[in-house]
């Protein structure tokens, strides 16, 4: 499975990067380099095993219980504010590149 | 230059016993920060106010005669992946360059309730993604062992700081070696807790299924004493584990005669440095002669390990930082004609190169046609690495291995070869993968004086074991 230009590209749109045609050229470079130490994992039979996702469903719960009755401490009232207050407004905005005071603004999204 | 070389116990006394102040020892901290942080790049920002309002409560209640906390005036610095309110917090990035957080980290929360007074934030790879500290968007950090080398990373700026002496203690945050890594190379303890153990709640995600955050120190009780402090079920982190916190401080002294310790011939193979290997099995013998029963034990995936974790860590990175659209918090490019472009031009400008290179290998291996090839493929291969530990730890109480293959490299040494620099965590990755504990502290010096590290891995949520082994390896060293 080699990376071709067009590969990355490609991957470039998806993950919403602009890249110069030199980072596409570097990019294809260690791309392949990598993927091709990647491959080693093929070396392994892995069709009778389950893929794992997280630590988090087999470590520190309580292994006898089931499914989301693992996680019940983690669970909560459905209830606004429950946890924490929501931020303000004006202090989630605080950070934003362009805001008017109610609004994030951003350029314009539908040309006609 | 008065010593600011204290432990937390003799700082905390110091201040309780009013021979010093909180307030005194934040500012020889900043005085030796000021005199040789130029050099060393450990520190992105301080945070003096904070620090000193902080130093001033804990040094009203030793006035008033009431007992400290555990950290009381005992200062510290934050990997400047943490949120910080108030206080800048960059991840080492240009894209978060002027990001003000609106609130805390919970481990940093827990830090400061517990008395500690944050000096500030320490520089790190970008994302937490790198093994040098070169990846910073704001310069490197110098090892202060020796200044041409790297002090390692992610976690640099922070292994850095505590190593000399400007904060007695740090956290960092381990994805694939971020805290023992850099503690190896610098000559400090590292120790990246059981996943789940430390919320990580506001801490900046790199990979959420692999993230930790743990302590780095200049003895294995403090970094005991710091966890303490941080470990525990926090409401804000729904991974964060409902498991009860054992006494670890009170824990240390237990014996260590009767131990089995695992010694795993994966770890002692091609790409081992000589001294390095050499260093560990000195440490190994000592641990014997210690009272521990040395038991080799096999896993016999670990060769698979990098592979596995640079598929996983980079997918869930690609989806962690969809986020920096340059819209909410983020950098956004100047002169942009469209939302698209806007996104575009914005990631582009705001991401160093191995960010980049990340966020474009995860994408790829979530892609249609390659999810199962190669991210289905690296979960399975996650269960495996695992299993050999769970097959291990029925046979050994923790299991001893090198932290690192070579001690610091040269800056620039491995910085145009991603491949090579990603090997440098062969030894570390596959715990952050299985999710166990695992400490690194120092076991030696190469003969041009580099540090050594010794990786010592330990059962989900035993840490106790592991840093009771490396206690006593410390106290006879």
């Amino acid at each position: 499975m080699k990376v071709t230009e067009k590969d990355v590209a490609y991957v470039a749109d998806l993950a919403n990067l602009e890249l110069s045609a030199e980072e596409r050229t570097g990019m294809v470079r260690d791309l392949n380099s990598i993927l091709d130490y990647i491959g080693r994992l093929n070396e392994l039979d892995t069709s009778n095993v389950e893929p794992m996702a997280q630590v988090s469903d087999r470590y520190g719960v309580d292994e006898s219980k089931q499914g989301s009755a693992r996680f019940a401490y983690a669970s909560r009232e459905d209830i606004v504010e429950g946890l924490r207050k929501s931020l303000p407004q004006e202090v989630a905005l605080e950070n934003a590149p362009d805001a008017d005071g109610t609004f994030f603004r951003v350029p314009k999204v539908i040309e006609r | 230059m008065q010593t600011t070389h204290f432990s937390i116990d003799a700082a905390r006394s110091a201040i309780q016993e009013r021979s010093t102040t909180a307030l005194a020892l934040a500012e020889k901290h900043y005085a030796r920060i000021q005199k040789d942080d130029g050099q060393i790049g450990a520190y992105l920002t301080l945070c003096k106010e904070r620090a000193l309002e902080q130093a001033d409560r804990i040094d009203r209640m030793a006035a008033e005669g009431k007992p400290l906390p555990p950290l009381g005036g005992v200062p510290v610095a934050i990997k400047d992946v943490m949120s910080t309110r108030g206080v800048r917090t960059t991840a080492g990035s240009k894209s978060l360059g002027h990001y003000i957080p609106p609130y805390d980290c919970t481990a940093v929360a827990r830090m400061e309730a517990s008395g500690a007074v944050v000096l500030g934030k320490t520089n790190c790879d970008e994302f937490a993604m790198g093994s040098s500290n070169e990846n910073s968007a704001f310069g490197p950090v110098r090892n202060p062992r020796d200044l041409g080398r790297v002090p390692g990373g992610s976690s640099g700026g922070s292994a850095a700081a505590v190593a000399a002496d400007m904060a007695v203690v740090a956290l960092g945050s381990d994805t694939g070696g971020s805290i023992r890594q850099p503690a190896s190379f610098c000559g400090v303890v590292g120790l990246m807790p059981t996943y789940g153990r430390v919320s990580r709640y506001g801490l900046i995600a790199f990979a959420s299924s692999l993230d930790h955050i743990g302590p780095l120190a200049r003895t294995v009780k403090d970094a005991a004493i710091v966890l303490r402090t941080i470990a525990g079920r926090d409401p804000m982190d729904a991974t964060s584990a409902d498991v009860p916190v054992p006494d670890y401080v009170a824990e240390l002294d237990k014996p260590v005669r009767g131990l089995r310790l695992g010694v795993a011939k994966e770890y002692f193979g091609e790409g081992l440095d000589d001294e390095v290997r050499h260093a560990v099995e000195s440490a190994v013998d000592k641990l014997k002669k210690l009272g521990c029963e040395i038991v080799p034990v096999s896993l016999p995936h670990t060769p698979y390990a990098i592979p596995t974790y640079y598929l996983i860590a980079t997918a869930e990175a690609s989806s962690n930082l969809a986020r920096y659209d340059g819209v909410r918090y983020s950098y956004r490019a100047a002169g942009v004609k469209s939302l698209s472009e806007m996104y575009r031009r914005s990631r582009d400008e705001g991401f160093g190169a191995e960010v980049k290179r990340r966020i474009m290998l995860g994408t790829y291996a979530l892609s249609a046609g390659y999810y199962d090839a190669y991210y289905v493929k690296a979960q399975k291969v996650r269960s495996l690495l695992t299993r050999d530990f769970e097959e291990a730890f029925s046979r050994v109480d923790a299991i001893v291995t090198p932290t690192s293959p070579t001690a610091a490299f040269r800056l620039g040494e491995k910085s145009n070869d991603p491949l090579a620099m990603y090997l440098a965590d062969i030894y570390t990755v596959t715990a952050d993968l299985a999710g166990i504990p695992g400490i690194s502290i120092p076991c030696g010096e190469t003969q041009e004086k580099l540090p050594i590290g010794l990786q010592i891995l330990g059962k989900h949520f035993d840490e106790s074991t592991i840093l009771r082994v490396a206690h006593a390896y410390e106290q006879a060293a």
